[in-house]
């Protein structure tokens, strides 16, 4: 490849590689680059874009796998000067009906013929509630260990927060929720209605954010873990 | 037994296999999800210390003697609990049954307690088969696997109206320990297989049976932690818990072990190794060393007890069981719910 080719290709690898890092694994709510998903990533002077995903068992769940390839997908498509995307799933022992149904541009049931009733939003909807939930432990924290009380908490907006990654992510998951998300909204919602959570009610919710912090916190170390251990082992046997 | 310290410990390992995942046993068409399945045995036996790793080929097949080393000899394990796991989808003979644990037992009185399993797409046979599985061994418990394949069937609810009737007879026959494990498939698909609502649902409608949650409902220990306090027929199994998180991430391990003890309570925590995926040894040496680190981010947990160690590493098990229990190693209130306040939904932050 010559110069201003190269160039090219190495410009929409690194656009490629930063959609990527947009994608999330819906469960853990972290980016599939972080959590070492990406297994490859070629995209050629001309556009066309080869993504490989990889998941810590062979076993993972396969509606939260069809999630991160369906997402990953629609990141790169959209990626200015991508012309043709094409993302696999590898080493899964649903990789042929995922891949095959995200080459199809199908949906999860028609992937999955027979073993599913309905599309993914529901289950998206839920974890992205969790990962309200552990967010807001992620922003309360720091404020109660700097000696904010329960009530005071009650009556804090957003805006109330100093910016911080974690209150940014807070509020871009709320957002995506359709939840209330702005500088004036209340720092304490029920992720499943949006209405403030109240100074009584306030402790065991705020003790319910904590659980399902470290409920996800615990798994992201699992699966970390195990992907570490999957990819060393194959790769010493040199594959 | 596990001495330390001058503290004596009964241990009751609540969670052991006897597998054979060699592949000889793989049925064929089908070797590549024996295979699958066994490799991801094996990736999680790595997030133990080094020197308990096997090779995988020691992993897959493991002879008997070594298995009785392991927990007997250096283990400290004084009764065990066998949970099959059948997946004769892909394994000729089955990957880990009653029949093959039963035998290991029979060879050594008095070590093992038999559990039996079902699966509610058995229908009248499985039953039949529960029952007989009952009259030979005298199962006083089950382990339930919902992510099983079955022909095209991914798995299972215990909502449905067919495993209701497998609890009614397992009520009918005084298997009273239902332990359920729960895996990433189920039907349908699209719907978190690693939910503990049917639990709930069964463990609300069989007020006699006693549930414990493998596990403790990893991925969804918060789920699990909600739903178990509000059921007091609800128990967590600690396999994985401590195999997973106590060595490769022990700062994760004692957030999980204070939400478990926030919300739980030391009487319904159950210890098991989870062998072969991990040797007891390390982990009841290691639990008994353990506490919970002093620093401010854990200052909302509350310390374990040598009380409430004694409890989870076999105490709580024995009692579930009816495992004699010798008396110098009981506490001198006997453990449990009689001796217990009713655990109620926590009342404080």
């Amino acid at each position: 490849m010559i110069g201003a080719a190269a160039d090219q290709a190495a410009a929409l690898t690194a656009a490629v590689w930063s959609a990527l890092h947009q994608v999330r694994d819906p469960e853990l709510d972290e980016a599939v680059t972080d959590l070492g998903f990406v297994a490859g990533c070629r995209v050629s002077d001309t556009g066309e874009a080869v993504v490989r995903l990889r998941l810590p068992t062979y076993f993972c769940a396969p509606n939260f796998a069809f999630l991160m390839v369906a997402d990953a997908y629609d990141a790169v498509a959209a990626v200015d000067g991508v012309h043709r995307a094409e993302v696999v799933l590898e080493d899964h022992f649903a990789s042929n009906e995922i891949n095959g149904g995200i080459a199809a541009r199908a949906g999860f049931v028609q992937s999955f013929d027979g073993q599913a009733v309905a599309e993914l939003h529901e289950l998206r909807a839920d974890f992205l509630r969790k990962a309200v939930m552990a967010g807001t432990d992620r922003v309360c924290r720091p404020l109660l260990a700097a000696g904010a009380t329960a009530d005071e908490l009650a009556g804090f907006t957003l805006g109330d927060v100093a910016a911080s990654v974690d209150r940014e992510r807070l509020i871009s998951r709320r957002a995506e929720l359709g939840l209330p998300a702005g500088d004036g909204d209340p720092l304490l919602i029920d992720p499943a209605t949006g209405a403030a959570i109240g100074a009584h009610a306030l402790p065991l919710h705020l003790r319910r954010a904590q659980t399902t912090r470290v409920s996800v916190d615990a798994n992201a170390g699992v699966y970390r873990g195990l992907l570490r251990e999957r990819y060393r082992t194959t790769e010493e046997k040199g594959r | 037994m596990y001495e330390k310290d001058g503290e004596k410990y009964f241990v009751v390992d609540g969670h052991t296999h006897f597998w054979d995942a060699s592949p000889e046993n793989w049925v064929p068409g089908q070797e590549q999800y024996a295979k699958g399945w066994i490799e991801c045995f094996h990736a999680y036996q790595s997030l133990g210390p080094p020197e308990t790793h096997w090779s995988i080929e020691q992993f897959q097949k493991y002879p008997e003697d070594m298995m009785m080393r392991h927990l007997f000899e250096e283990g400290h394990v004084d009764v065990a609990i066998f949970q099959p796991t059948y997946l004769k989808q892909w394994y000729r003979n089955g990957f880990n049954t009653t029949e093959v644990n039963a035998a290991l037992a029979e060879r050594h009185p008095g070590k093992f307690v038999v559990n039996t399993r079902w699966d509610p797409r058995d229908g009248d046979d499985g039953l039949k088969e529960l029952a007989d599985n009952v009259a030979r061994w005298g199962c006083k418990g089950v382990k339930l696997y919902t992510a099983e394949w079955r022909g095209d069937s991914r798995g299972w609810s215990l909502k449905s109206p067919e495993a209701a009737r497998y609890l009614e007879k397992c009520q009918e026959l005084g298997v009273k320990n239902i332990h359920v494990h729960k895996g990433p498939t189920i039907w349908p698909l699209d719907k978190d297989a690693f939910d503990v609502a049917d639990v709930d649902f069964a463990a609300t409608n069989f007020p006699e049976l006693n549930f414990i949650v493998e596990h403790v409902g990893l991925p969804r220990i918060d789920d699990f932690c909600y739903m178990a306090t509000q059921e007091p027929n609800v128990y967590a199994g600690l396999a994985v818990v401590t195999g997973a998180l106590m060595h490769a991430r022990p700062r994760f391990f004692a957030r999980v072990m204070g939400e478990l003890m926030f919300w739980l309570g030391e009487d319904k925590l159950v210890f098991g190794a989870d062998y072969a995926i991990w040797e007891p040894r390390w982990q009841v040496e290691g639990f008994v060393d353990w506490s919970m680190p002093t620093d401010q981010e854990f200052a909302d947990y509350a310390q374990l007890t040598t009380q409430a160690k004694k409890k989870i590493l076999g105490l709580n098990a024995a009692r579930l069981y009816d495992i004699k229990v010798p008396a110098e190693l009981d506490l001198p209130v006997p453990a449990g719910p009689e001796g217990a306040e009713p655990l109620a939904a926590p009342a404080s932050i």
